[in-house]
C-alpha cells in the first residue's frame, strides 16, 4: 500500500492526538452524526433491505469463490470491446504500468476521478516522481490535494476540514496548481463550490489523459461502473483521449443484473441518497465518442492472500460505502488519519492488516482499534462481520498462526510486545480453570481491600487516568452463597 | 423450574450485590436457583483479545458445569452473547482447523439454554411486571452486546416501565457504545475514556438519578467516569432495580 503512511505510530498513539484536537472532534462528530441519521432513514424506506443485504453478500461471495474464472471472462470482454488489460501483482508494478501508459501518450498531466485504488498504491506520488502532474477532480480530493494533506474518510476525504479551513486552503493554494481562487472568497458552500468548478473546468478541457478507478466491473460485458455525486468524474471519463482505469480485482460482478442490488444499497449506505446522481458506465472504446484508448489495470496488492484466509476474506466483499466509518464511535473520536491508511475506520482496521500484513506497529495495532460494539456490522450493506474479523486478526497478532504471503503459506510468530499480556491471559485461564484458586484470590483481595488503590500501576494506568476503579466488596458472591446456603439462611 | 445462575467472574468478584439481587428476584418469582460452585469465567476476555486457545478450555469447563440444568441465567448481556453467539463459532473454527466436531459437540448443549436475565424473565417466565418498587428517575443504556448480539430489544425497557414508582427517561444516543470493550478500555484508553464521558454526559442531560444497564462491565467503566466527574448520577444494574420491593427497597 501507499508508502505515505509507512512508519506510522501504533493506533493508540495516533488517536491520542485526535481525541484531544477539539476542532477535529467537532468536525467529525457533526459530519458523522448527520450522515448517520440520514442513512438510517434512507435504509428504513426499503422494506426489502435485509434481502438486498443478503443478496449483495451472496453475489460477492459467489464471485470471490470463482474469482479466477470471472477475471478471465472480464479480460476477454474488455479486449473484445477494444480495451487492453494489464495485471499488476503489487503497488509498484501497478504504478510502473500506469506511468508507462501515460508517458506513451506524450503527456505530462492527467485528470483523476476519485479512486481508492490509486490512493492505495500511491499513484499520484509515483507519477510526480516521473514528472507527471495528477490533478484530483473530486471536490473533497481536491481539498486534500491542495492542502497537502491525507484523506481521512473513504467517501468524504476532507471530512476533517470545516468550511473556514477549506476557504483558506483554496485562497492559498489554487494559484499554485492552475486558476487561482476568486478575490474575496468567503466560506459559503456556493462560493467554495464555484471556485472549485472554475478551477477544475480548465483542467478538464485541457486534459488528454484521464485516470479512474471503478466501483464495479461487469465480467460478462467488460463494463466498468463509477457512481458519484458531482459529475466531475463523468467529465474525466468522457473528455480525455486516453482513459486508464485502475481497479482492485475484487471489484468484479458476474452480470449487469447483479448491479441492480448494489445500485440500491450503495447510495443509501454511503450518502443516504435513494439513487446516486451520476452513474457512469463504459465498455472499451467507441468510434468518435469518448476516449479512443482504454486501459484497465487490475491490481492484486495483497488481495489473493486475503482471499486465502477463510475468516478474513469477507473483507473483500466491501463496496466502500463508508457506512461503517460513519457509525463507528472509535472513528468518530480518533479521526481518519490515526488508522494510517487510505482505508480508515472499521473496514480499514480489518483490510489494511490483511493487505499489508501485520508486520508494522500500526498494522498490528489496528485490530485492537475497536470496542467490538458491532455497529459497523449492523450497517454494512454486504454484511461483513467486522468484529469477527477483528478478533480473528487479534489472534493472528497475539498468537501468530498460518497466513498466506504472496501466495505462499507461512506460519507467523506472535507479534512483539504481547508477551506480558499472553502471560497474564494464561495465568487468568489457569486460575479460572481452578475455581479454588480463583476463590483464594478473591478472598485475599477482599481481605486486603482497604489497601487497594483506586488507580492502577503499569498498563492499567491508562484506564485509571480518567476513571476510578470500583471498590472491592467485603465478600465475593460465592462466599456469600456458601455462607448463607444461597440466601436461605442468615443474612442477605 | 431449576435454573443455574451464571454470575460471571466480574460480578462474582466485584459486584456480589447483583448476584444476590438475581437470586432474590428469581426466588420471588418461584424459580429454584442454583449456583454451581465450579463456575468461573466464560472466556470472553480471552477470546476477544485474541487468545482463542486460552478461551477454549474455559468454554469446555462452562459446558461441564452447566450442561445438566434446564436453563442458565446470567445478568450480563456480553457473557450471554459469548455463550450464545461465540461458542458455536468456536466449534466451527475448530472444525475448520481439522480438529473435528468434539468442541462443537461439547459446547452445543449449553448454547440454546443460556439466557440473559431480562430475556429469561420476559421470554421464559413470561413476566414483565416482576412486582418491583423503585421510586427513582432512571435512564437505560442498552449495551452493545445486549442490543446487537442478543437482540434484547424492548425487553429491559418493558420490565423497567412496569416497576412501581420508576420514571423511565430516554437516553440520547442510547445505541452508542459506552467505550468499555474489555481490554479496549486499557489498550485504547484515550478513545475509550472519550466515549465513556459522552455517554455519562448524555445520561446527565436527561436529569435521571440512575443510569441502568444489564451489564456491570459497562457500568463499571461508566461508574468510574461518574465518580471522577463527581456527578450525582449513579450506576445501577437492572437486576438490583427489579429485585427492589416496597418491603425491601434498594438503598
Ligand atoms: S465494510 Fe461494509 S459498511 Fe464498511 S465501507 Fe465496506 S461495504 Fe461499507
Amino acid at each position: 500500500m501507499s508508502g505515505t503512511y509507512l512508519g506510522m505510530p501504533a493506533f493508540p498513539k495516533a488517536a491520542h492526538e485526535a481525541v484531544h484536537n477539539t476542532t477535529l472532534r467537532g468536525n467529525l462528530r457533526h459530519a458523522t452524526h448527520t450522515i448517520r441519521a440520514k442513512r438510517a432513514n434512507a435504509v428504513a424506506e426499503m422494506s426489502d433491505w435485509a434481502e438486498l443485504r443478503e443478496a449483495g453478500k451472496q453475489i460477492k461471495d459467489h464471485t470471490l469463490r470463482h474469482l479466477d474464472r470471472y477475471l478471465v471472462r472480464l479480460e476477454e470482454s474488455v479486449q473484445a470491446a477494444g480495451g487492453t488489460v494489464h495485471w499488476a501483482a503489487d503497488a509498484d508494478e501497478a504504478n510502473r504500468i500506469v506511468t508507462y501508459l501515460v508517458k506513451a501518450t506524450g503527456e505530462s498531466e492527467v485528470v483523476k476521478v476519485k479512486s481508492m485504488a490509486t490512493q492505495e498504491i500511491g499513484l499520484n506520488e509515483a507519477l510526480e516522481a516521473e514528472g507527471i502532474a495528477a490533478y484530483e477532480t473530486d471536490l473533497a480530493e481536491l481539498i486534500v490535494q491542495l492542502g497537502k494533506d491525507r484523506p481521512s474518510h473513504i467517501l468524504v476525504p476532507a471530512i476533517h476540514r470545516n468550511r473556514g479551513e477549506i476557504r483558506d486552503i483554496f485562497a492559498r493554494e489554487m494559484s499554485e496548481w492552475g486558476r487561482p481562487a476568486p478575490e474575496g472568497l468567503t466560506d459559503t458552500p456556493a462560493e467554495l463550490a464555484e471556485a472549485a468548478r472554475l478551477h477544475l473546468r480548465e483542467k478538464f478541457l485541457r486534459a488528454k489523459v484521464g485516470i479512474s478507478g471503478a466501483n464495479f466491473m461487469v465480467a460478462e460485458t467488460g463494463t466498468l461502473v463509477v457512481v458519484e455525486s458531482e459529475g466531475n468524474g463523468r467529465m474525466c471519463l468522457t473528455l480525455p483521449e486516453t482513459l486508464i482505469s485502475v481497479v482492485g480485482i475484487e471489484k468484479i460482478v458476474p452480470t449487469w443484473r447483479d448491479l441492480e442490488v448494489f445500485l440500491q444499497t450503495l447510495p443509501r449506505s454511503s450518502t443516504a441518497e435513494r439513487m446516486n446522481p451520476y452513474t457512469s458506465t463504459w465498455t472499451g472504446t467507441t468510434d468518435e465518442d469518448g476516449p479512443q484508448t482504454f486501459h484497465l489495470v487490475l491490481i492484486d496488492n495483497g488481495r489473493t492472500d486475503t482471499l486465502a484466509d477463510e475468516v478474513g476474506r469477507q473483507a473483500l466483499r466491501c463496496i466502500r460505502c463508508s457506512a461503517c466509518l460513519n457509525v463507528c464511535p472509535v472513528y468518530e473520536r480518533a479521526g481518519g488519519h490515526a488508522y494510517g491508511s487510505v482505508y480508515p475506520g472499521p473496514i480499514g482496521a480489518i483490510l489494511s492488516p490483511q493487505l499489508r500484513g501485520t508486520g508494522s506497529e500500526i498494522d498490528s495495532s489496528l485490530p485492537y482499534a475497536s470496542s467490538l460494539c458491532g455497529a459497523c456490522y449492523e450497517v454494512c450493506p454486504v454484511a461483513i462481520d467486522i468484529p469477527e474479523v477483528l478478533v480473528h486478526l487479534r489472534e493472528r497478532v497475539a498468537q501468530g498462526g498460518p497466513v498466506t504471503e504472496r501466495g505462499d503459506k507461512v506460519v507467523l510468530k506472535p507479534a512483539k510486545g504481547h508477551a506480558a499480556e499472553r502471560a497474564a491471559m494464561r495465568a487468568a485461564r489457569w486460575a479460572f480453570g481452578h475455581p479454588g484458586v480463583l476463590r483464594t484470590g478473591q478472598r485475599l483481595a477482599s481481605r486486603t481491600r482497604r489497601f487497594h488503590p483506586r488507580t492502577l500501576p503499569g498498563p492499567g494506568r491508562a484506564w485509571s487516568a480518567s476513571r476510578d476503579l470500583p471498590a472491592l466488596p467485603a465478600e465475593p458472591f460465592r462466599d456469600w452463597w456458601q455462607r448463607t446456603n444461597g440466601g436461605k439462611e442468615t443474612g442477605k | 423450574m431449576r435454573v443455574a445462575l451464571f454470575l460471571t467472574c466480574v460480578n462474582d468478584t466485584l459486584y456480589p450485590d447483583t448476584g444476590r439481587a438475581v437470586v432474590k428476584l428469581l426466588t420471588r418469582l418461584g424459580v429454584d436457583v442454583d449456583f454451581p460452585m465450579g463456575q468461573t469465567c466464560c472466556g470472553q476476555a480471552h477470546y476477544n483479545t485474541g487468545y482463542r486457545q486460552e478461551a477454549e478450555p474455559l468454554a469446555r469447563q462452562f459446558s461441564d458445569v452447566f450442561r445438566e440444568y434446564e436453563a442458565i441465567v446470567t445478568p450480563s448481556g456480553s457473557c450471554g452473547a459469548m455463550v450464545r453467539e461465540l461458542y458455536p463459532r468456536m466449534g466451527e473454527r475448530a472444525r475448520a482447523e481439522g480438529r473435528g466436531d468434539t468442541l462443537a459437540r461439547t459446547l452445543a448443549p449449553v448454547v440454546p439454554k443460556t439466557y440473559e436475565l431480562t430475556e429469561f424473565l420476559v421470554d421464559v417466565l413470561g413476566v414483565t411486571d416482576v412486582g418491583a418498587y423503585y421510586p427513582h428517575k432512571v435512564t437505560y443504556h442498552p449495551t452493545c452486546h445486549g442490543l446487537r448480539s442478543l437482540g434484547l430489544g424492548e425487553r429491559p425497557r418493558r420490565l423497567l416501565q412496569a416497576v412501581k414508582g420508576l420514571e423511565l427517561v430516554e437516553l440520547p444516543g442510547a445505541d452508542e457504545c459506552c467505550g468499555f470493550g474489555g481490554t479496549f478500555a486499557v489498550k485504547n484508553a484515550d478513545v475509550s475514556a472519550a466515549m465513556g464521558l459522552d455517554k455519562v454526559r448524555n445520561a446527565e442531560s436527561t436529569g435521571a438519578e440512575v443510569l441502568c444497564a444489564a451489564d456491570n462491565s459497562c457500568l463499571m467503566h461508566l461508574g468510574g467516569t461518574m465518580t471522577r466527574l463527581r456527578t450525582d448520577l449513579r450506576p445501577v444494574h437492572i437486576a438490583e432495580i427489579l429485585a427492589s420491593t416496597e418491603e425491601e427497597p434498594l438503598k
